[in-house]
């Protein structure tokens, strides 16, 4: 797979339902954040976890989303942030 | 949505234990068990480990210690692949308890 967002691109973590493991918290499911950086491709710990060989590999990109968007009664400043690893397969563009 | 039982952020708990504390000598062999069958053996994976701490049930999982949730998930994922027993383990455990007692 191919890496599709660039630094700065607004993104939208998916809220669809997925049985198993992944790595994608639900409580960063359906959030809006922005690429802070893109990691590497790496093998999908979704297959990995089940004996498969993780390919294709999945982009992985760092997150950065506002605290106060994530926790509704945050309490801390407004521009705190909280900085997430994310695979591609997990984001949506936001028009 | 559905969350595994380690999927907890954000919600509501009691007080987290931030003490630090030595390592005990069992959980520095769970931790050099994985490390040998990950890296030198290939036999299982650390997704393979996190998955089968995931699936615990979720009493098991608020019961057992970091290191006890990774030997569970160790010796799930070691049966699941036929590199063991469960026959083996039990008898296993069995002798290991005795010898415990006897000492």
């Amino acid at each position: 797979m191919k890496p599709i967002f660039k630094p700065g691109a607004s993104v939208i973590v998916s809220n669809r339902e997925v049985d198993g493991h992944k790595r994608t918290p639900t409580y960063i499911r359906g959030k809006s954040g922005v690429i802070e950086r893109f990691c590497g491709s790496f093998r999908n710990p979704e297959s990995l976890a089940y004996g498969g060989d993780g390919l294709p590999r999945q982009p992985l990109y760092r997150v950065r989303f506002l605290q106060s968007h994530v926790w509704p009664e945050y309490q801390g400043s407004f521009t705190d942030t909280v900085d997430i690893e994310i695979y591609q397969h997990w984001l949506e563009p936001v028009s | 949505m559905k969350r595994g039982v380690h999927d907890i952020g954000g919600l509501p708990n009691n007080q987290i234990d931030q003490s630090e504390h030595d390592y005990a000598l069992w959980e520095k062999r769970i931790d050099a068990l994985l490390v040998l069958l990950a890296s030198e053996k290939q036999i299982m994976r650390v997704d393979e480990l996190r998955r089968g701490i995931e699936s615990l049930d979720i009493d098991a999982y608020n019961e057992l210690s970091y290191y006890e949730r990774w030997i569970a998930s160790i010796a799930k994922i070691l049966v699941e692949k036929d590199v063991i027993t469960s026959t083996e383990l039990e008898a296993r455990m069995a002798e290991i308890s005795t010898r415990k007692t006897t000492s």
